[in-house]
């Protein structure tokens, strides 16, 4: 069967963190632009559907062409024009065509194309870069259809695979422990002390989980003071540490000291005070700040960052394994999702079919001309009602059938219509 | 072979308690929530199996079925599934389904196994304090063996933190404040309502043998219960002792609560003996 052009197909045209660095994602990004990137690529008429998706790790423009070809190479040019980039940084870009297409944006939507796997943040941006196109008006059936797709894809995988259950970073491996001691992290309170990046970054994670107090201690107070503030917390000394030991649930450590800042005999004394309420301590100094000893005391937790780091290794083996199952399911959907593309070749067909006995009926009556000229009007007109109806009746029932199989499911549909077109000798596609 | 409505309903309550058990393990490892929905569906069936097949019961031998030991072990299973039900209605406790299910399914098995012929009630036990007593001491016991498996599951949960060896169970766990949380609830509501069955007892110890207290075994070890449920309350709400040890004193106390339920009926002598007569 020759392929034919004007099958509209599903394109991608698109730059990563893997292929392009920020610089040239940026100027893909076309925040500048005068003219926004959606009416941009609308208006090069070389696509009937369209949608831009930008976020800070990949730019991607999704598109269904009916010559692809064509439709390719010139969003291409046009986009890195516009971007101010010139035709060598085509290498930087990626372009998919028809089931690679479909493939990709599942991969994308479900996170398994981005920088950290199983981040969630990517299916919203997805969504809100449908949402504008939807606004814009530039998708149409097979955008409309392909991008749901792409959301539910997603969500199955979410549900179906534990690709995203456990935290691959060292800040989000000490909330996610701090949660499975204390459950709810609302209401507790949370001592930092030093004012490394890391610590800062978990005293925020743990902040935005719902720690209330928060209490910075740091050998320079004025520091100590500024972290306080940024974080709306307490400042201390670092003699004030005792005390504080009473009263806080969370404490992360982050000094450049040199000995220990916190010793086993501290936080036995301080257990009575406390009624023995759980301490859940994360050292993540190097050389450590809290006496390791400090674990084997009751109802104490202490983890330093080589347990923090062997947690978050752990879980990205797991990932990795999740993922695995993830791109099974992208599969599978991308397998249902091209045949139903194939579907909608249903209506080009049917016509197919139609035109063709109607050029046979009026091919054969022709041919008859010689024997029929004596008739009269009315029974010319008998006889063209008569084929005409004979051949209605004769299509009637495959039409029918090539119709309902539309309904009952993908797979039926493409036997029936390979069949048909067969047994027909038409062509499905034009 | 079963022979009466009563032994059928009573199996077909175990069918369902056994097939809740491994929709409950199967959840514990799949973690699919759905599944958890459906073994708790299939829980309250035999909830209301267990029910009808204890009414049968008591239609039967005239009085409330508490008397020996297969009433009252089937008895506990109901009160243990039921409260648990109730209770993850108020507040879900991740995965105690699948602790209290089995061990439930246990009980009504062991009961099951048990001579489970209908006797005369003996005079003694004619009065209305049977029904009180007896229902009132066994669900102090179904609370105090939740908290028991509370405990279990806080001292699993602690030793993955505390070991860092954070496997497939400390992801199945809840919290250990949330397990230490409700260990300290029902351990109160357990020992109120044990309170309640003590005092209920000794005034029917009056009225059928004219003294409230009399050291019979039964009643000494009842009281060693309560005392030790007593402290581990005591020491909870003054200084403050919770986690590995209040989990480890819950264990331990719920050892002695075996040993009065069971032990003193099956090896000491004593009022409470009926057990060791009627079989």
């Amino acid at each position: 069967m020759p392929q034919d052009s004007n099958r509209p197909e599903i394109l991608l045209l698109g730059v990563n963190h893997k292929t392009a660095g920020v610089g040239i994602r940026e100027r893909l990004a076309m925040a500048n632009s005068d003219i926004p990137a959606l009416q941009f690529f609308s208006s090069l008429n070389v696509c009937d559907e369209v949608v831009f998706l930008s976020t800070c790790n990949r730019v991607e423009v999704i598109s269904v062409a009916s010559s692809a070809e064509n439709a390719l190479s010139k969003i291409k040019l046009h986009w890195l024009e516009k971007s101010g980039l010139s035709l060598k940084d085509a290498s930087n870009l990626y372009e998919h065509k028809g089931g690679d297409a479909i493939r990709h944006l599942f991969r994308v939507a479900s996170s398994l194309d981005s920088m950290v796997v199983g981040e969630p943040q990517i299916l919203g941006q997805l969504k809100d870069a449908y949402k504008k196109a939807d606004e814009a008006r530039t998708t149409g059936t097979i955008l409309n259809r392909l991008m749901h797709k792409a959301f539910s894809v997603a969500k199955t995988i979410r549900t179906e695979t534990r690709i995203a259950s456990n935290a691959v970073s060292i800040s989000y491996a000490a909330v996610e422990l701090a949660k499975k001691i204390f459950g709810e992290l609302k209401g507790k309170r949370a001592m930092l002390i030093g004012a490394g990046e890391m610590a800062e970054l978990a005293a925020q994670h743990l902040m935005t989980n719902g720690v209330s107090k928060l209490i910075v201690a740091n050998r320079t107070l004025s520091r100590a003071v500024e972290l306080a503030e940024k974080l709306h917390g307490k400042a201390i000394s670092l003699d004030e540490i005792t005390d504080a030991l009473n009263e806080v649930d969370i404490v992360i450590s982050s000094t450049g000291a040199p000995g220990y800042v916190i010793t086993a005999e501290q936080v036995k004394k301080a257990m009575r005070p406390r009624k023995h309420n759980l301490l859940f301590l994360i050292d993540i100094a190097v050389p450590r700040d809290i006496e390791p000893y400090v674990n084997d005391i009751e109802n104490v937790y202490l983890y330093d960052i080589d347990d923090l780091s062997g947690i978050v290794e752990t879980n990205k083996a797991e990932r990795e394994k999740e993922a695995l199952k993830a791109e099974r399911i992208v599969e599978e959907e991308v397998i249902k999702f091209v045949s139903w593309l194939k579907c909608l070749d249903i209506v080009p067909l049917i016509q197919n079919i139609q035109k063709k006995a109607e050029e046979t009926r009026l091919k054969e009556l022709a041919r008859s001309q010689s024997v029929l000229k004596g008739l009269t009007p009315e029974q010319l007109k008998a006889i063209d009602t008569l084929t005409r109806s004979l051949v209605q009746k004769i299509l009637h029932d495959p039409i029918i059938s090539l119709r309902k199989s539309h309904s009952e499911g993908e797979e039926q549909a493409l036997v029936l219509m390979d069949a048909a077109s067969r047994l027909f000798g038409v062509n499905g596609t034009k | 072979m079963i022979k009466t409505l009563y032994e059928l309903l009573l199996t077909g309550t175990l069918c369902l308690y056994t097939l809740a058990t491994v929709v409950f393990l199967v959840q514990f490892i799949t973690l699919k929530k759905r599944m958890e929905r459906a073994a708790a569906g299939i829980l309250c069936a035999g909830v209301l199996f267990h029910t009808i097949a204890i009414a049968v019961r008591w239609a039967q031998a005239g009085h409330i079925p508490l008397v020996h030991m297969h009433e009252s072990l089937s008895f506990l299973s109901l009160v243990m599934v039921a409260g648990f039900l109730s209770a993850q209605l108020k507040k879900r406790l991740k995965s105690l389904g699948a602790f209290v299910t089995p061990f439930a399914s246990v009980l009504l098995a062991v009961a099951l196994t048990q001579e489970q012929r209908i006797v005369p009630l003996p005079p003694a036990l004619q009065s209305i304090w049977l029904p009180i007593h007896a229902t009132i001491s066994i669900v102090s016991y179904a609370i105090f063996t939740i908290s028991f498996l509370i405990a279990v599951m806080y001292l699993m949960q602690e030793r993955q933190i505390k070991a860092k060896k954070l496997s497939g169970i400390f992801q199945r766990l809840p919290s250990l404040d949330g397990l230490d949380a409700i260990l300290g609830r029902t351990l109160a509501l357990g020992f109120a309502i044990l309170t309640l069955g003590i005092i209920t007892g000794s005034i029917w110890a009056e009225e059928a043998w004219g003294a409230y207290w009399s050291w019979d075994p039964k009643e000494t070890w009842s009281l060693v219960t309560w005392l030790l449920y007593a402290a581990i309350l005591h020491q909870r709400f003054t200084i403050g002792w919770r986690g590995r040890r209040a989990a480890i004193m819950t264990i331990i106390a719920f050892f002695v609560l075996i040993f009065t339920f069971l032990g003193v009926n099956l090896l000491i002598p004593g009022e409470h003996s009926y057990a060791t007569r009627l079989q």
